[in-house]
């Protein structure tokens, strides 16, 4: 449905501002269809990535590109992508008929096809009931469902949502989550979605792009991240709670804190290295049998329904988090051994 | 037995609600009671029974003739200083360098006083003044502009005094718009005209027309202007004057209690007239949505 173009392509697009790099050389293809999602820590650059993609901030380096056609130059509202902002920014004088038919009335449409469009588009985000309302009378989630409505039924090349999600509570976020996933779905728009909760990044897009310090860490599909990050940064963003500081000592082993292990190694590390060993919460185990593990005292306990998360000391004084269907106490003693496929090293620092 | 506070708290009355008390009798010591010894004074004429005051300063064109005059330069003034703001503002509303230097600028004139201005128009705009000197050696006029003693030099300096006031009002005004409404129209493809006014102008306006109200009635009472840059027996003989020859020239004081409280009545059908057109408009949160 969108007008055909084959790709985006975003070439060292950078932004600085005030002599610091908000965002630096991100290098992106993003093809038709596709859903992205730029994630990470606020302050990394991700909101300043999409704004300069809606031609909401200029470029301080680099291009944007739509198959052959420059697009960084345009000003936002002639390049035809439609935005969905964090505080929905709807036009509170304005019904959601009126917000939705914004655009359509801005292309100077015929009449009943702005009708026939609205209509359509307000049907999509099932607000029918409540197309004659301002704004400032729905909820939370039906405000989100306007601005989606009013960014979708322009039918741009690319849609840029800007952590549509923050504002909603837990509940409400994952229905919208699945509510974004379906329309994108059936109307195969070309999305790119910001946020920095990692779990609607996994499981909304095709892509990930990680950014930390303005400078992209890793990109690659869910899978790619969730399994394999590319380095500490990215697996302590992706769930890998512990990251203990290590020595290499030969092949993959690593000890510090009076713990020895065995892991997977993660780029150029030599023997004698300092490392550090990152590992899931849930890739730690306790032992099926005494004396097979690692001895630790539990600290404190969470209870999260099926499991409890576990705060636990080695020994040797290390942290270690863990999560376990035995009903562990503080005090308790436990025995620990670990995953050596999913715990991996990683070169210090960087 | 339940507490007397609570017992008020139900019916919605807070104990520190009487901390309110002070003010009210200030306000009451110093504007109602004030406003009705004038209003007993203006229906105690010497002849003419209760409303002979008002009945003689509606009769008596001269008198009758300074309601338009006032409205004359009162209205186009406020009009004026509202719609110059705006796009001051506008440009303004941002944050960039030396925004503080300019608001300062354009904001002095509030601090200067009427009579300060009245002297430097008189200087400036006269007819042996830099502006006409500077025309006449450019060869632009031949003879020097008449910009003082008349309507103009009124005119100008209720621009001059009343313009800071207008621009801080309309730039508060414009500042709590959500600046993210306007980006949302740059992204659905509304060029800047199209998202001022269909965007900001919207939301701005009951706004507008507040900050109009408060710069007409300054306007409208306009009185050292009127005289010491104006024309105080013909053009800009406005009803202040009529009022103060009243009461302190012949020592009327009902005619010139009548001639103020017309005067506060004109005010208030022209305030009554412009609210009313406001309550057309929509008065709602200028915000986008949470946030």
């Amino acid at each position: 449905m969108t007008d055909g173009f084959q790709e985006l392509r975003l070439e060292g697009v950078s932004r600085s501002f005030g002599g610091s790099d908000a965002l630096a050389d991100l290098d992106l293809t993003i093809k038709r269809g596709e859903f992205i999602a730029l994630l990470g820590p606020s302050g990394c650059g991700k909101s300043t990535a999409l704004n300069c993609l809606a031609g909401l901030l200029p470029l301080t380096r680099g291009s944007i590109w739509r198959d052959e056609t420059r697009l960084d130059t345009l000003p936002a509202e002639r390049r035809g992508f439609g935005m969905v902002f964090q505080n929905y920014a709807l036009f509170p004088h304005m019904t959601v008929r009126g917000n939705v038919a914004f655009g359509l009335r801005m292309r100077r449409l015929p009449r009943a096809e702005i009708n026939r469009r609205t209509d359509e588009a307000i049907r999509l985000v099932r607000l029918d009931e409540h197309a004659a309302k301002l704004p400032g009378q729905l909820s939370g989630g039906q405000q989100q469902r306007v601005a989606i409505a009013r960014a979708v039924v322009l039918e741009p090349s690319l849609v840029l949502m800007d952590e549509p999600l923050s504002n909603l509570d837990a509940m409400l976020r994952l229905e919208m989550r699945t509510e974004i996933r379906r329309l994108h779905q059936s109307l195969g728009l070309t999305t790119v979605y910001v946020t920095h909760d990692q779990e609607e990044a996994l499981s909304m897009s095709d892509r990930l792009v990680v950014l930390r310090g303005g400078r992209v860490q890793q990109i690659g599909t869910p899978e790619q991240v969730h399994t394999q990050p590319a380095n500490r940064h990215v697996a302590g963003f992706m769930g890998y709670r512990n990251i203990l500081p290590m020595r290499l000592t030969e092949g993959s082993i690593v000890e510090g804190g009076g713990l020895t292990l065995r892991g997977t190694k993660v780029g150029e590390i030599a023997a004698g290295d300092a490392v550090e060993a990152a590992i899931r919460p849930e890739d730690i185990h306790l032992a099926a049998h005494p004396g097979e593990g690692i001895e630790v005292t539990t600290e404190v306990v969470e209870y999260q329904g099926r499991k409890v998360a576990a705060e636990v000391r080695t020994p040797g004084g290390v942290l270690l988090h863990l999560r376990t269907d035995r009903a562990l106490k503080p005090g308790d003693k436990a025995e620990l051994v670990f995953d050596p496929d999913r715990l991996l090293i990683f070169p210090e620092g960087d | 037995m339940v507490a007397l506070s609570h017992r008020l708290a139900d019916r919605g009355i807070d104990r520190h609600l009487f901390l309110l008390v002070p003010a009210t009798l200030f306000v009451a010591a110093l504007f109602i009671y004030p406003f009705c010894y004038g209003l007993g004074l203006s229906l105690q004429p010497a002849q003419g029974g209760a409303f002979g005051a008002y009945r003689e300063f509606f009769t008596d064109a001269y008198q009758r003739d300074t309601i338009m005059t006032t409205l004359k330069i009162a209205l186009p003034a406020a009009l004026l200083n509202v719609v110059a703001s705006v796009p001051i503002a506008y440009k303004m509303r941002g944050r960039f360098r030396g925004k503080r230097l300019l608001t300062t600028v354009l904001v002095v004139p509030i601090t200067l006083g009427t009579v300060l201005t009245a002297e430097g128009l008189l200087n400036f705009l006269g007819p042996t003044g830099w502006f006409n000197r500077t025309l006449l050696a450019a060869g632009i006029v031949d003879t020097p502009l008449t910009l003082t003693h008349n309507y103009t030099g009124v005119f100008l300096s209720l621009v001059i005094t009343g313009f800071p006031f207008a621009f801080l009002l309309v730039l508060s005004y414009l500042s709590g718009i959500d600046p993210s409404l306007e980006r949302a129209g740059a992204t659905l493809g509304a060029g800047w005209a199209q998202r001022f006014f269909r965007i900001t102008l919207p939301l701005l306006a009951p706004g507008l027309a507040t900050t109009f109200c408060l710069t007409f009635v300054l306007a409208f009472s306009v009185f050292p202007s009127a005289i010491l840059v104006g024309d105080p027996s013909g053009s800009t003989r406005v009803i202040s004057i009529a009022a103060y020859e009243a009461a302190y020239v012949r020592y009327d004081y009902a005619a010139g209690s009548a001639a103020a409280l017309i005067m506060g009545l004109v005010e208030l059908i022209v305030i009554a007239v412009v609210l009313g057109l406001r309550s057309l408009l929509y008065t709602g949160t200028t915000s986008g949505g949470k946030g």
